[in-house]
This record gives structure tokens, C-alpha cells and sequence, in this order.
């Protein structure tokens, strides 16, 4: 076994365990921070994929801005943080056999798939894959329309939020 | 490879040779030589924190015309010790109520988000922990886990006033951290990089500093704002909410948060003068001459770096000790109409001249450069002085709610 496999087994320990928890533990604050430990095993993830900057782009946007603000609502909107009531519904069993299903088709969809037992390619040497990943971004027969729609979404959802906030006061 | 030009790649060949000399394997040989230096850097970032306890409040003693600790050790340079010693020594107290785990994390966490920044903290060209090519982005999330602590740390006091200074920090952090983002791009546009060993080595011939000297004091009011200091320490202000965040922590958690605190200073010092000073380097061009050739050599430059880092939390210090606290929505109306604003503008005014004067010589660009900055600063502070005109005008001008209160207090 070599270390990046090593790694990757206790990351993927640390996801899956902590994305149990997030939905076991009773208490919403734990919740939250067991989400963070989950989002930072993600970050884990893409840093051993040589992914830096999607790696630092997941702490900086999913632990630093929201998982943050999870934690700020759940403090500021309950005083009793505790869930006292039961935990499933009376018809769990049937998003527990779509899960089952969706999991059995994607094993299935992976095991045709030539990708057991092989080892990553090594990166070409001088390639800055920030830079890459910057002109794919602004590159007109790249991603810069996906780029551009989802800016002006962000926008309209930012503009909507000050109009909500401030209230309509006529 | 001697161990006066490379003292990094020196070390860890000998160690190399010695370990897989008593037959350890390739791959273990590497993860023990890693432990083994980073736990070196953080032992030496902890060591410097000992000393900076010593240093701020000395600093502090003259800024308020005292003498500071002065009895143990010459000049009191032992007294951190005995400091230490107080705070291991103390009664470690959890309040009832706290959740337990989490009232642990905080401090832990505290500690942690900044000696992780020290990873990337450039001391010379040879002696450093890690150069990322993502590092400004590095920056930006240590500072998430370090409103994370301060949430978790408040939180789990149970405590209202802990509760209330955990919710100014995060309104404090997340708010500064935008202006902080848009200033960081400033250097990376000048550099064209966003490793921090290439944004040093880009200042080799002239500083950020005088290129963008507006970017600068965005940078430190921003950075100011994140550690949570005066005149920006609403999350611990003693005269309303009696210690904020770390009011429950006894002894040497609370130390920690203190030590964090101090460490995380003199740290955006450090990327103080990393990113507009010229780290390490920045000796415009002095280091070429032969006679000079003794400032590439990586102590000499270690120690240039930690100088100018010192600058850095001197400054940070200075400010933090002349400048009353402000109020929240003054906090917050600062970081919302004013600063962020004006970055954004110092951000498309370098972007845009970075491509405009890329053809001029190097004096040109420099010259265009800094009286751009001028000028957007000049404008900047006859806005503020219209605005701080119309304020007063509307003060003094006898509006007749403010003629009922002048009766209602005669």
C-alpha cells in the first residue's frame, strides 16, 4: 500500500464518519461541525488529486463562508439546540432501498470501467494548472458562458437578498 | 551543498543517509523527515511567540509611558517564563453547562489556524515550509479556521457574553475578509503569481509598497480587522462584554488564545512584508553587486525577513494602542461603503494599468503606478472630507428633534 493510498482510506474514513454523524447527532451545532469535518476530508481529497486550488477553494467557500453561516443561524434562531424528537420516519425504507438502488447502479456503471489498479499519471512538469484552469475560464470556447451566467445568478440572488433585508418600505 | 547556502537540503540529506543507513525503508525515511521539520518550524513559531509576549509589552508599557516587566531577568526578558508558569499552574475550570468537547476545541483550534499559515511563510529563499501556488488562497481559509474557533470557543462557554463576543467576531471576520480578498489580488496581479516565494522574488527590484501603497493600508486595516485588535476588538471589549469570546478560559487555554493572538500578529507582519515589503529579498537590486553578494545567503535573509516581519507587529502594535474601539455599525459601515469600495477601485486601477504601462521602462511604470495611487487617494480623502462636512452641518444645524433634546438635557 503506498502513502497516498493510506491517506485516501483515512480521508474517506473521516468523510463517511462524519457525514454519519452529521445526520445521528442530536445536537444542530455538532451537526454543523461535523459537516465542516466532512467538507475539510473533501478538501483532503482534491489536495491528494494535486488539485490545490480546488482544495483551498473548498475551505475558503464551504467551511469559511458556509458552514459558518450554518452555525450563525443555528445559534442565533434556536435556544434549546437539541432534537428531542425521533429520528426517522415511519417510511424510511423507501429512500434507504432508492439509496441502495442509485449505489448499486453506480458499482455497477464503475466495475465495467477500466480503472481498477491503476496508478495516477504523474503531472507533466511546468504545467500551472491555475493558470490553465484561469484562461478555461475567461476562454470564449472554454467555460466562460457557464462562468458568466452563474456570476450574474450569484447577482440577482445578492440583489435579492439586500431587497429582502431592507424590507419594502414604500 | 553546503550547510551555510542550503541549510534545509543539507539537513535532510544527512538525515536521509543516516536513517536509510540503519535500513529504514525509502517511503518511512520521508515521513519522518517531514514530521521532523514541521515539527521544527512549530516549535520555532512557538519559541518566537514565548519572546513576543515579552516584546508586546514592553512595547505597550512605552507606548503608555511605563516601564514594563523589568524585575526578572535583564530588561525582564524571563518574565513570559514565569508567565507560563502562572498560567500552567492555574486552576483549570470548565463552566457548567459547556459542552465539553467543543469548549476544548476552541483554543486548539485558535492555535492551530495560525501555525498553519507559518507553512507557507517564506523565512529565505531556502528555508521555508511549503511554496504553494495557490498561497494568497492558503491565507484566506486559515482565516475561516480561525472565525471557526472563535465561534466554537463562544459557543460552547455557555455564556451570553462569550455567545455575544463569538457573533461580533464572525460579523467582524467574514465583513473584512471581502476588501482583504480584493486587496490580496493586488500583489498578485504586480507578480503575476500567487506563490509567495514568486511575489518575493517579483520585488526583488521594487516594492509593492511603492507600487500600490494604497492596496498596503487596505491590507493592514483589513488584516487588523481579522485578528480581532484594537481598534477593531469588539469580540473582547472589556467595557461591554467583559471579555467576549474567551471570558470563561482559564489558565493555559486561555493562554493559548492569548499566545494565538500574539502569533497571528506578528504573522500578518510577516505577510506584510512578504507581499509589499519584499520578504526576504527586496533590496532593489543591491544584492547582485559582489561586495553584497552575503545578503543571498539564507540566514542573512531569514533575519532580514523576521526584521521586517517585526516592523510589521510593531506597527499592528502601534495602532492597536493609540486608537479608542469603535462601534459596531461604524465597524461595519467602514468595511461596507468604504473600504471594500475602494479597494475594488485600487484592484481595476492596477489591473488595468499593469497592461496599460507594460510597455514603458521600468521608472515609467513605476512613476505611473504610484501617482495613480496618489491620485486615487487624494480623491478618496476629499470625499471623505465632503461627508464628514455634510455630517457635522447636519449636527450643529438645529433640526427640531435635536432643539427637543437640547431642551430635555437643559
Amino acid at each position: 500500500m503506498t502513502a497516498d493510498q493510506i491517506i485516501f482510506l483515512l480521508c474517506a474514513v473521516l468523510i463517511l464518519g462524519s457525514s454519519i454523524m452529521v445526520v445521528t447527532t442530536r445536537k444542530l451545532i455538532h451537526a454543523a461541525l461535523w459537516l465542516v469535518a466532512a467538507l475539510f476530508g473533501v478538501a483532503i481529497l482534491f489536495a491528494i488529486l494535486q488539485a490545490g486550488f480546488l482544495a483551498v477553494v473548498q475551505v475558503v467557500v464551504y467551511i469559511g463562508a458556509i458552514a459558518i453561516l450554518f452555525i450563525f443561524a443555528v445559534m442565533l434562531t434556536r435556544k434549546e439546540m437539541l432534537d428531542k424528537g425521533t429520528q426517522t420516519r415511519s417510511n424510511w425504507w423507501l429512500p434507504a432501498l432508492l439509496g441502495l438502488l442509485i449505489l448499486a447502479g453506480l458499482v455497477f456503471l464503475i466495475l465495467g470501467q477500466p480503472i481498477f489498479g491503476r496508478t495516477a499519471a504523474a503531472m507533466p512538469e511546468g504545467v500551472d494548472t491555475l493558470r490553465n484552469l484561469g484562461f478555461a475560464l475567461v476562454s470564449p470556447d472554454a467555460f466562460v458562458l457557464p462562468f458568466e451566467v452563474a456570476s450574474v445568478l450569484l447577482l440577482a440572488a445578492l440583489v435579492g437578498a439586500v431587497y429582502v433585508a431592507a424590507g419594502n418600505n414604500k | 551543498m553546503n550547510f551555510l547556502n542550503d541549510p534545509i537540503t543539507f539537513i535532510s540529506a544527512w538525515m536521509r543517509s543516516l536513517l536509510t543507513g540503519w535500513g529504514l525503508l525509502d517511503g518511512l525515511t520521508t515521513v519522518i523527515i517531514y514530521f521532523i521539520g514541521i515539527t521544527v518550524l512549530i516549535i520555532f513559531a512557538m519559541v518566537l511567540d514565548i519572546l513576543l509576549v515579552w516584546v508586546e509589552r514592553k512595547v505597550v508599557a512605552r507606548f503608555q509611558d511605563r516601564l514594563g516587566p523589568n524585575r526578572i531577568g535583564p530588561y525582564g526578558l524571563f518574565q513570559p517564563f514565569a508567565d507560563i508558569i502562572k498560567l500552567i499552574i492555574k486552576e483549570d475550570i470548565t463552566p457548567a453547562g459547556a459542552d465539553k468537547l467543543l469548549y476544548n476545541l476552541g483554543p486548539v483550534l485558535a492555535i492551530a489556524s495560525v501555525i498553519i499559515l507559518w507553512a507557507i511563510l517564506p523565512l529565505s529563499a531556502k528555508i521555508y515550509g511549503v511554496d504553494l501556488n495557490v498561497a494568497i488562497l492558503y491565507l484566506v481559509a486559515a482565516g475561516a479556521l480561525g472565525t471557526l474557533s472563535i465561534l466554537v470557543g463562544g459557543w460552547a462557554s455557555n455564556n451570553k457574553y462569550a455567545l455575544l463576543g463569538a457573533f461580533r467576531m464572525v460579523a467582524n471576520m467574514v465583513s473584512y475578509e471581502i476588501p482583504m480578498v480584493v486587496v490580496l489580488l493586488i500583489p498578485t496581479i504586480l507578480a503575476d503569481t500567487m506563490s509567495v516565494q514568486g511575489i518575493t522574488q517579483a520585488q526583488n527590484g521594487m516594492w509593492f509598497a511603492i507600487l500600490s501603497p494604497l492596496a498596503l493600508i487596505i491590507f493592514l486595516i483589513s488584516a487588523i480587522a481579522e485578528l480581532g485588535r484594537s481598534p477593531f476588538d469588539l469580540n473582547e471589549a472589556e467595557s461591554e462584554i467583559v471579555a467576549g469570546f474567551h471570558i470563561e478560559y482559564t489558565g493555559m487555554k486561555f493562554g493559548l488564545f492569548y499566545a494565538g493572538e500574539l502569533l497571528h500578529a506578528f504573522t500578518f507582519g510577516g505577510f506584510m512584508a512578504v507581499l509589499f515589503f519584499g520578504g526576504y529579498g527586496g533590496f532593489f537590486g543591491l544584492e547582485k553587486i559582489g561586495f553584497f553578494s552575503w545578503l543571498n545567503n539564507p540566514f542573512v535573509q531569514a533575519v532580514v525577513f523576521l526584521a521586517k516581519a517585526m516592523f510589521g507587529y510593531w506597527v499592528i502594535m502601534w495602532i492597536k494602542y493609540s486608537m479608542p474601539r469603535i462601534r459596531i455599525d461604524h465597524m461595519l459601515a467602514f468595511n461596507w461603503k468604504f473600504l471594500t469600495p475602494l479597494a475594488l477601485v485600487v484592484l481595476v486601477n492596477t489591473a488595468v494599468l499593469s497592461k496599460v504601462l507594460a510597455g514603458l521602462p521600468n521608472w515609467g511604470y513605476v512613476l505611473g503606478m504610484f501617482l495613480s495611487n496618489l491620485v486615487i487617494g487624494f480623491i478618496t480623502i476629499e470625499i471623505l472630507r465632503a461627508y464628514g462636512r455634510k455630517q457635522r452641518k447636519a449636527e450643529t444645524k438645529p433640526t427640531p428633534q435635536n432643539g427637543q433634546n437640547q431642551e430635555q438635557v437643559a
